[in-house]
């Protein structure tokens, strides 16, 4: 086992090697550090010495790959690839353009991500799992049809809409929980709740319906033949044999997502104003601070690496037939 | 000429998607076994009545993309062209383009929205709802008159729709009854009873609700804001009318654009092995561990800045927002394309097994006509259904990504631009709620039509997956940046 996880994790590497150098490729090659520059000062303020000392302050004022003038081994370190790109690998993230540090604020940002993320991500796994169970039992009724094209239909309908929709309902006329911000301890959960809620019912038409397949796909299988051919009541066979083999690609489907609850949602963060990652990118993407936007390209790739890695590893305890080879 | 024909980049790829969709469609016509799925679609309900609304939708996107500049009036002997770029659409729609009022007015309103401080005839000064330049302007007492005269115009859009519908549905009768070959009566009872093969009962009826809707906001159209107008006065039907076309092109170009790619790399990567699936493997993993989201916003920052440093490549505003909307499908295209990909690998890998091609192998047939004439037939349904099934989440996708600020261009008007510039009217007191539902109601129709259309191609066409089983959802692009962002 152990052997298989440190394979699986030598695999990765290659694949952030690859996504370095895409990031490289794309924030300094589609636009030099003098156009970045250019757009950052603005028009009017544009003079060859700007651009020069706006470069230097921020380490830009370096060759791209190689750098003929230093000595040695600094022929390659003194590099903006090797300072950029390279140092995103022991998560040197650098500054961003207001000069604070972009590690600090990430791991200032994770609590509040996590905080709206875990709970979504718990309490949709559960409402979602009992929805389609419920319409899989239900299967070929009035009931069933019904809820399958409830669930087309919330497909179909923008995710802002239930932001929008959500925040104007509960906090403005209900007037239940605060409009947006964010608290610390205890106090959180009032910001935390209604984000939380509105995430779930987002994903409510999708995931539900896809899992309603999954528990018909079981049940169409021997082995519930077999129990319902013994004498078990539906209630047995739904809960003892089909949700528990349902769950086996449920769950291992939703493993890759478990990394990624750090950097949170941009969108709901963004609107609940939540100092969490996703605001954080949004911010930086509003105000066009390609450090922050950048670090956290790569820093999604991480996660998701993970999650792959977690996802392979729980196959293989999910389902022992799996080789690990 | 009184016009000169402008083909901006994205029509011109729509008229070649429109081209190709009918050369396809002329092939499938003309073979027995190819026209099979097809007909099961035909069969399908649901399926039928959303392809009604679709081309609903098409026909005004189509409408919009054919597009022209208007000659400028008294230059003497030069001709000169207007610098504003307009479409078909906006000259049958004209009224509702120019017709604007001088901030918000509510549906149907004949009065502003908020008071205006106003000079009255004898020097004093007072605040008051003033009248609205175009929203009802012909009636002489707007407080009594005003909804007699709204019900008038409904009745008469109503009128307008039923005969229509009428004319509708005994061309249709008609042509069911020279199909078939009987009388006129039988077709019509046929009709009636809905005992077609094709669900033509459902249809018209879907027709029919259309038309309902059509009909009198046509009629009302022409002297109030049906819809309302928004901040700066513009009509809000004619936003979501404009919005259209934007969010069709980003849900078909994206997909023309990820095709070659996921086709072309995937089946290569499942007939060759060796290197070349290592390779094609290792660059959709990489690609696909990005975030969706995130990749996408940093290509479009990036493009924006490359844009904004090369001002003297477009010639007007609309030729730069719609060179921005063809980065913007190409970038969806080119982050998209990982997972069709997967998928038409692993076809791949099973199809080069198969008898025939081993047969075609012994013969020696080269590699590349193998590919093109024994696999990618084969595929094809595969591809179909990826197609349609991404353009809702594509349709989706454009509304968040213009509310982030990385989707379309600002002045290009589009569901996300919409929503995204009326996002704090809500806030308002009293609030400011059509334009919002205008945005919200348009998309969920469209995309809602579309994900029934896909589920009846999708069941058509892979009878082993139905419902919702054909692409994992963590595989498609679409999925995985809705799941990232909303």
């Amino acid at each position: 086992m152990l052997a298989y996880i440190v394979r699986r994790i030598l695999y990765a590497v290659p694949i952030l090697v690859g996504v370095n150098l895409i990031t490289f490729a794309l924030f300094f090659f589609v636009n030099t550090p003098d156009d970045i520059a250019r757009m950052q000062l603005g028009q009017r303020r544009v003079t060859p010495e700007a651009i020069e000392k706006w470069k230097a302050e921020r380490g830009y004022d370096r060759p791209m790959l190689f750098n003929p003038e230093a000595r040695g081994v600094q022929k390659l370190t003194d590099t903006l690839f090797f300072r950029k790109s390279v140092s995103l690998f022991w998560f040197d993230f650098g500054r961003a353009e207001d000069g604070r540090s972009i590690s600090h604020e990430i791991r200032l940002r994770m609590g509040p991500s996590l905080a709206i993320a875990l709970p979504m991500f718990l309490v949709g796994l559960g409402c979602y799992v009992t929805f389609a169970l419920g319409l899989a039992f239900f299967r070929g009724t009035s009931l069933d049809f019904t809820g399958v094209v409830l669930c087309v239909a919330a497909m179909s309908i923008s995710g802002l809409f239930y932001i929008i929709g959500g925040q104007y309902l509960v906090s403005k006329l209900w007037n239940l929980v605060p409009i947006s911000g964010y608290g610390d301890g205890v106090q959180a959960w009032r910001f935390v709740i209604l984000p939380a809620l509105i995430g779930v019912v987002g994903g409510i038409g999708a995931s539900t319906r896809l899992y309603r397949t999954i528990f018909l796909e079981e049940m169409s299988k021997d082995y519930v033949r077999t129990a319902r051919a013994k004498g078990l009541s539906e209630r047995r066979v739904l809960f003892g044999h089909v949700l528990r083999n349902g769950m086996i690609p449920i769950l291992t489907g939703v493993v890759v997502a478990i990394p990624a609850l750090f950097i949170g949602s941009l969108v709901l963060e963004s609107f609940f104003g939540i100092p969490g990652l996703g605001s954080y990118t949004i911010d930086a993407i509003n105000a066009q601070d390609f450090a922050i936007v950048r670090a956290m390209v790569f820093l999604g790739a991480v996660l998701y690496i993970v999650g792959l890695l977690l996802t392979d590893i729980s196959y293989t305890l999910a389902d022992p037939r799996i080789r690990m080879e | 000429m009184p016009f000169k024909p402008v083909i901006l980049w994205t029509d011109a790829l729509i008229f070649l998607l429109v081209a190709a969709i009918a050369a396809l469609a002329w092939t499938v016509r003309r073979d027995e076994h190819l026209r099979a799925p097809w007909a099961k679609v035909a069969r399908s309900r649901s399926g039928m009545c959303a392809l009604v609304v679709l081309t609903a939708f098409v026909v005004t996107g189509l409408l919009d993309s054919l597009h022209y500049r208007p000659r400028l009036e008294g230059t003497g002997g030069a001709v000169n062209y207007g610098a504003e770029v307009r479409s078909a659409f906006d000259a049958l729609a004209d009224g509702l383009r120019t017709r604007t009022e001088r901030t918000y007015s509510a549906p149907l309103a004949t009065h502003a929205f908020s008071r205006e401080s106003i000079e009255r005839a004898h020097g004093t000064q007072a605040r008051e709802y003033p009248r609205l330049r175009h929203g009802g302007a012909h009636l002489e007492d707007p407080h009594g008159e005003r909804w007699p005269d709204v019900g008038r115009k409904t009745l008469a859009g109503a009128g307008l729709a039923l005969a229509l519908w009428t004319v509708l549905a005994m061309l249709l009768a008609a042509l069911l009854a020279m199909r078939h070959r009987e009388g006129i009566d039988g077709a019509l009872s046929d009709l009636v009873h809905g005992c077609t093969e094709v669900p033509w009962r459902a249809m018209l009826l879907t027709a029919g609700a259309l038309l309902a809707v059509a009909g009198p906001v046509w009629v009302l159209a022409g002297s109030y804001h049906v819809l309302g107008t928004d901040k700066v006065g513009q009509d809000i039907l004619y936003q979501t009318l404009k919005s259209i076309r934007t969010g069709l092109v980003i849900g078909t170009l994206t997909t023309l654009v990820m095709l070659p790619f996921a086709v072309i790399l995937g089946l290569m990567a499942g007939y060759f092995r060796g290197w070349i699936d290592d390779l094609v493997q290792y660059v959709y993993t990489t690609l696909s561990s990005i975030p969706g989201v995130l990749l996408i916003a940093s290509a479009v920052l990036l493009t924006q800045v490359w844009m904004d440093n090369r001002p003297e490549l477009f010639e007007t505003v609309s030729e730069r927002a719609d060179v921005r909307l063809l980065f913007l499908c190409l970038i969806l295209g080119i982050t998209g394309w990982t997972g069709l990909c997967r998928l038409l690998r692993g076809e791949a890998l099973k199809l080069r097994e198969a008898d025939y091609v081993q047969a075609a192998r012994a013969f020696g047939v080269r590699d590349a006509r193998i590919l093109t004439r024994h696999l990618l037939p084969n595929v094809m349904h595969i591809v179909l259904i990826a197609a349609v099934m991404d353009f809702s989440g594509l349709v989706l996708a454009e509304a968040v990504l213009s509310y982030i600020g990385v989707g379309v261009d600002p002045s290009m008007i589009s569901f996300g631009t919409m929503i995204n510039n009326a996002r704090l009217e809500l806030a308002r007191e009293p609030m400011v709620w059509w334009s919002l539902a205008a945005a919200f109601l348009f998309m969920f129709v469209l995309v809602l039509a579309a994900n029934l259309f896909s589920d009846a191609v999708r069941d058509a066409f892979d009878p082993r997956m139905r419902s919702s089983w054909a692409l994992p959802a963590a595989l498609r692009p679409a999925q995985r940046l809705r799941a990232g962002s909303a």
